[in-house]
């Protein structure tokens, strides 16, 4: 049942509001991008950008109160999942969307075993038996390569360390054929010899089973290596969307080129990091105007006083700025 | 292997990232050879048996248990007469004896404890009050573990309105003097059979000892729930009642273990203290707060009709501390170093 243009999901125009003591947080305020079957879509930005609202918008998990998912539609295989009773959107949770959280440490329960979690997933959306479950759930550990799967799932996940518990999570993830796996910082809490690890086995279980991928970050090199399609997200808003090929040859934002530029070069000589000035907006009080203004390099005086437009740059390229063009421009790129 | 089993060993790898490249994630060279490991309970008994108090008032409290169980009737079948036997037919017999002292005033082993005011065995009564004390203490617990649990759990998991309108019911039960309303509740359904009593007298206890499980339980909950674990089971479609009661109750039963164990002795004070004040048990039956309210009318003239009921139930009430607080050690070991 995939929707014509092979589109998986579809988010329109979403809103999620944070009513808290401080005002009315827009953590995520208008977002609209879609995603293709078997397609990675990378969703880059600073902490407190929105990324990880989206994503728990997408599934209905905003807690609430204080926040509320204030307009918008997420249409998944035809469905609009913002529209769904919630008995029917936890049936799709685990079942179809499942996610991957940031800190392994913390996402396993600590008094369950590792078999006992992953047989919940199944007993619970596939309907099987304890023993079917047990060996599914063995034989997902052996699919995310955990050595002696059988002895190992009757440990606590004290006792596994950071990156077989993130492999634990991906073997829960994946254990009901999900149509889409949202990662949510999935490497950020592990070294660097297990963040490649970890990424190249959802590399390949995406390659096998043609899951569709969201994966969030705020590490462009793991986008470089994994999308198709990225989103920069700034202060609850996307602000530059485009191939991920493109996205690096030929930014189309001044935020973009930032961040850009913020990637430790290793072969540079050493010398002292660039990094954006200034901090994040307090999306509570944003100021009219283009929210990154005041630590943005070519800020001219609209900047100040009028929101920038979406300029669609190329095919599949948007970005929001007053000055997309120029910007798209000077990295090579001929605005359509 | 010590590695596999120890939980700091985590905290190691974020502290020494040097050390977590060469061993880290699969560790190869244990997984061969990978032995079952310690859950936390099997740790926590561990750190229990470490701690000598703990390990007495275990001890005391297993044989004050399995005295008051199989006391009675040990005593029945080897002397013949129950707790509530009176010697009526021989008015010699119908007094109270010193401790080992037989009808005649010669040394025997048919009283240990002596007799009460009617004749009746002293040991015999205080084990049969054991029972009931214990009872009453452990049942009670039972009772306030049930709805202190899951009152507690649900107000802190569902958070908000629900929360607000639960727990200040509890505060307006806590804010009753709960001794003055249990006197009250007893004396207001004062039943005629002495089971009848007993049972009312659980009713009394369970509706207040309840309240402070019900605000642990409910402060646990808080903290735990918004943590990772939790989202993640929600994000696997995992419904609210069972994240409660799979997910989070579990992760709680460290505070709540040591509560109820904590809670035994005081329950088992209050129902000493109420049959003391006459609104408890009633004869025949006996407690130790009966037993005691009866030692302490011949105080003057029969002191061992105080001293065996109040020494047997202050050994107990120790054990069950000092049980308690080396329940807390071993299950929250953070807590000691604070």
């Amino acid at each position: 049942m995939s929707s014509v243009d092979g589109n998986l999901l579809e988010v329109k125009n979403l809103r999620t509001y944070f009513d808290t003591e401080d005002g009315m947080v827009k953590a995520v305020d208008g977002i609209s991008f879609q995603l293709k079957r078997g397609e990675t879509l990378g969703i880059v930005g600073e902490s407190g950008s929105g990324k990880s609202v989206t994503n728990l918008s997408i599934i209905r998990l905003v807690p609430d109160p204080p926040g509320k998912i204030i307009s918008g539609e997420v249409i998944f295989n035809n469905t609009d999942l913002l529209m769904l009773p919630s008995e029917a959107i936890r049936k799709i949770r685990g079942r179809r969307i499942a996610m991957i959280f940031q800190d392994p440490m913390t996402s396993l329960n600590p008094f369950m075993k590792i078999s006992r979690q992953l047989m919940e997933m199944t007993e619970l959306h596939l309907g099987h038996t304890k023993a079917q479950a047990y060996d599914h759930a063995i034989k997902m550990l052996e699919t995310v390569g955990i050595p002696d799967a059988r002895t190992r799932a009757d440990s606590y996940p004290h006792e596994f360390s950071g990156g077989m518990r993130q492999r634990v999570m991906i073997a829960m993830a994946l254990s009901c054929e999900p149509e889409l796996l949202i990662a949510d910082e999935p490497t950020t809490a592990l070294d660097v010899t297990i963040q490649a690890q970890i990424l190249e086995l959802i590399k390949t279980l995406k390659r096998e089973t043609g899951t569709s991928v969201i994966l969030i970050t705020h590490d462009l090199g793991v986008v470089a290596g994994m999308t198709d399609h990225v989103i920069v997200m700034y202060a609850g808003k996307i602000f530059e969307q485009a191939p991920t090929t493109e996205l690096f040859s030929k930014p189309g934002n001044p935020y973009t080129k930032g961040l850009l530029r913020s990637v430790p070069d290793p072969t540079a000589e050493q010398g002292k990091l660039y990094q954006i000035p200034g901090l994040p907006p307090d999306v509570a009080h944003l100021k009219p105007g283009c929210p990154f203004a005041p630590r943005c390099d070519r800020v001219e005086e609209i900047c100040h006083k009028e929101f920038p437009p979406f300029v669609q740059l190329n095919a599949d390229h948007y970005s929001l700025c007053h000055f997309a063009r120029e910007v798209y421009a000077d990295s090579g790129g001929t605005p359509a | 292997m010590a590695t596999g089993k120890n939980p700091d060993h985590d905290e190691l790898i974020h502290i020494a990232p040097e050390m977590a490249v060469a061993e880290a994630d699969v560790r190869p060279e244990e997984a061969g050879e990978f032995v079952r490991g310690t859950s936390l309970w099997r740790d926590a008994w561990r750190r229990l048996l470490k701690n000598k108090l703990a390990v007495f008032g275990l001890i005391v409290v297993i044989i004050i248990t399995i005295a008051s169980l199989a006391g009675p009737t040990v005593i029945k079948r080897t002397f013949g007469f129950t707790a509530d036997y009176i010697p009526s037919q021989d008015i010699r017999m119908a007094q109270s004896f010193p401790p080992f002292t037989g009808p005649d005033g010669e040394f025997s082993w048919l009283h240990p404890m002596g007799t009460d005011n009617l004749g009746r065995d002293q040991l015999a009564r205080v084990l049969q009050g054991g029972q009931i004390s214990l009872f009453v203490g452990i049942i009670a617990t039972l009772v306030s573990l049930l709805i202190g649990v899951t009152y507690g759990a649900i107000a802190g998991y569902f958070g908000g309105r629900i929360d607000n309108v639960m727990m200040r019911l509890v505060d307006v039960l806590y804010s009753l003097p709960y001794v003055i309303l249990v006197i009250v509740l007893l004396s207001m359904f004062r039943s005629q059979t002495p089971r009848g009593q007993l049972t009312l007298l659980f009713v009394a206890i369970g509706s207040v000892s309840w309240l402070t499980m019900a605000r642990i339980v409910r402060g646990q909950i808080l903290s735990l729930k918004n943590q990772e674990f939790v989202l993640a089971a929600r994000a696997t479609g995992v419904s609210g009642g069972r994240i409660i009661f799979r997910h989070l109750i579990p992760n709680t039963l460290g505070p709540v273990i040591v509560y109820a164990t904590l809670s035994i002795p005081q329950i088992m004070l209050t129902e000493a203290f109420l049959s003391f004040l006459g609104f408890g048990v009633q004869a025949p039956l006996s407690s130790w707060g009966s037993l005691a309210a009866e030692g302490v009318q011949n105080i003057g003239i029969f002191p061992w009709q105080l001293i065996f009921p109040g020494v047997t139930m202050a050994l107990t009430l120790f054990s069950l501390n000092f049980l308690g607080d080396g329940l807390r050690d071993a299950l929250d070991p953070q807590m000691r170093t604070v």
